[in-house]
């Protein structure tokens, strides 16, 4: 499993305040536990009275954190695929952080039905964060580069 | 059986085919658009995919959205529910060539009943009684179109072949608007459908809509469930449904069960069906067939027991059906109201915040709804928020424990048709039975 997917699932156990997590993929499992002390009331964070429904397990939601407001334009996915940041695994990327580009410049690859789909830039400006990773599956609306 | 599967629909189908797979073991993913992020089985699903704005053709309607979802989700199938992409026939095909099981029949056999005029013809081949037709298409310049017309009998009704579901239909009653009327419903299908074919039927004044419920699987079996009575409508659109249908005897049940089950072998049906007759004078017409789960499979299930949605799903992992001809048993009696987010009298749609939700219950009511207190009724899809079924030993009994079940549900916040409903099931006429298609729009002065 992929070292970055673990650190991910790290963050997210601890912001969500949530005691263990314990995903499967395919063959490969991680379970991650937190051994802070919780008091008696948040001792099972299983299914809240609230009306929403909860899953039991956390969800393998793939989406991204959203961006803080600051971070200037985000270019958003306008499918859902596998994002890739270069249009093979030997070339180099379409885009970097810092790297000035312009509307219309092909900013990475969404793979989708088999066909690459180049992404475009919907507007000009420097690019100062990347969110997401090479290979990961991504959806409709996730946000993929801050141009700042 | 299927690892997962692909939820690619939205409301309270999607919420019952995500509890079929929980039963079954399969893990699900929802697919959903940006307005839809609160649904009750988005929140519940294994795993969720945003495949697009909330615009239906963006997202529901989005084929590569939708397969997307499944290839970046390692998913195997794909679950259509109804209405949406449930009978496109290109979709069907593309989930197939892209490696994924569709759930429900084969892309042909959707094209084929999804074209009136060549689904008639299949029926007609199989010695399923249809309605006397041009059995073709017909156009302002058919040769002997005055005399096809006087065959058949006026009334007549013009029909388009890429319709369905009560959409681009014209009744014509005498040969002086015969003409216009082709000309007029050619144009309108050509926009609405993409298709102008239209063809002519015998317009029946007094029927009842009585549907057929099958189930195929890939082995050659097929079995019926029974009936429905769908006759209570608005619009062509369905506001209660019942099993059985009142006054269908078991013989008759067993013709044309048979009938549809034969038909089912021969085109190589797969999944569960639905064959659509107009009930007149004893006589049964077929005039389409659903080739997906129909809104009101609950009623069927809580007369014979079986689980529709279970079915599609082990008829999609290859296996033989649960179920033989003899273990289907018809016991009591259903009634389903289709709850709308609309104005009562005007039918207006009125979406927004359900602020206050108190579901009915009891024995033998069933409540099949995606929604909850605080959730925001969208505004961009179509106004049905849920479903009430009860099941009684008897017909009476079924009503006045839908009567109970109307009085106690809270929808708050929205305006529904529970007020209609509660009319409806203490009519005299709709208390006795029997009542046609015609009846709601008539006797109550709707139009």
């Amino acid at each position: 499993m992929d070292i970055r997917k673990v650190k991910k699932l790290i963050e997210l156990l601890k912001e969500s305040g949530v005691s263990e997590i314990e995903v499967h993929e395919g063959e490969e499992s991680v379970r991650i536990s937190s051994h802070h002390v919780t008091s008696s009331h948040q001792a099972v964070a299983q299914a809240p009275q609230a009306p929403v429904p909860q899953a039991n397990v956390v969800p393998v939601a793939i989406e991204a954190p959203m961006p803080s407001t600051d971070e200037g334009h985000i270019v958003k996915s306008p499918m859902v695929g596998i994002f890739y940041s270069s249009s093979s695994p030997d070339t180099s990327p379409f885009a970097e952080i810092g790297q000035a580009v312009e509307k219309g410049d092909v900013l990475c690859i969404v793979e989708a039905m088999k066909i690459m789909n180049q992404i475009e830039a919907d507007a000009g400006g420097v690019i100062s964060k990347i969110f997401v990773e090479n290979g990961e599956p991504i959806e409709y609306g996730q946000p993929l580069f801050a141009l700042k | 059986m299927l690892d997962k599967i692909v939820i690619a629909n939205r409301g309270e189908i999607a919420l019952r085919i995500l509890r079929a797979c929980r039963e079954l073991g399969i893990k699900t993913v929802a697919a959903y658009s940006e307005a839809d992020r609160e649904q009750k089985h988005v929140f519940l699903a294994d795993e969720s995919v945003c495949i697009g704005p909330a615009a239906s053709i963006d997202s529901y309607l989005n084929i590569p959205a939708v397969i997307s979802a499944a290839e970046v989700t390692d998913a195997v199938a794909i679950h259509p529910g109804y209405g949406f992409l449930s009978e496109n026939a290109d979709f069907a095909e593309h989930v197939e060539q892209s490696g994924f099981v569709f759930i429900g029949p084969r892309a042909e056999t959707i094209r084929i009943m999804g074209d009136k005029v060549s689904a008639i013809a299949a029926m007609k081949d199989a010695g399923v009684p249809c309605v006397p037709g041009s059995d073709g298409p017909v156009s302002e310049n058919s040769k002997d179109l005055f005399q096809i017309a006087r065959d058949i009998g006026y009334p007549v009704i013009i029909k388009a072949s890429g319709g369905g579901g009560g959409r681009g239909m014209r009744v014509v009653h005498s040969e002086a608007a015969l003409k216009t009327a082709i000309a007029l419903t050619k144009s309108e299908a050509a926009t609405t459908f993409g298709n102008d074919m239209v063809y002519m039927e015998k317009y029946l004044q007094h029927p009842r809509h009585v549907e057929i419920q099958v189930l195929a699987d890939e082995h050659g079996n097929a079995i019926h469930l029974g009936e429905r009575d769908c006759s209570m409508q608005r619009r062509h659109q369905k506001v209660i449904e019942e099993a059985p249908a009142p006054g269908i005897t078991e013989e008759t049940r067993n013709t044309i069960g048979a009938l549809c089950v034969k038909a089912c072998q021969r085109i190589g049906y797969r999944g569960a069906g639905t064959f659509e007759f107009l009930y007149e004078d004893n006589n049964f017409y077929f005039i389409e067939m659903n080739t997906r789960v129909q809104v009101e499979h609950p009623v069927t299930e809580l007369v014979t027991g079986v689980d529709i949605v279970k079915e599609q799903l082990h008829i999609a992992n290859g296996d033989e059906l649960t179920y033989k001809q003899e273990d289907i048993q018809i016991r009591g009696h259903a009634v389903e109201c289709r709850i709308n987010a609309e104005d009562p009298e005007t039918f207006m749609p009125s979406p927004g915040t359900i602020t206050h939700y108190h579901p009915p219950g009891g024995p033998g009511v069933r409540v099949d709804t995606h929604v909850y207190q605080g959730y925001k009724v969208p505004p961009h899809y179509d106004s049905m928020i849920g479903k009430l079924i009860v099941h009684g030993e008897n017909r009476d009994l079924a009503l006045r424990r839908m009567s109970t079940a109307l009085s106690e549900i809270i929808i708050d916040g929205i305006k529904t048709n529970i007020p209609l409903h509660q009319k409806l099931v203490t009519n005299a006429a709709f208390m006795t039975g029997g009542t046609d298609i015609h009846y709601l729009e008539d006797k109550l002065g709707l139009k």
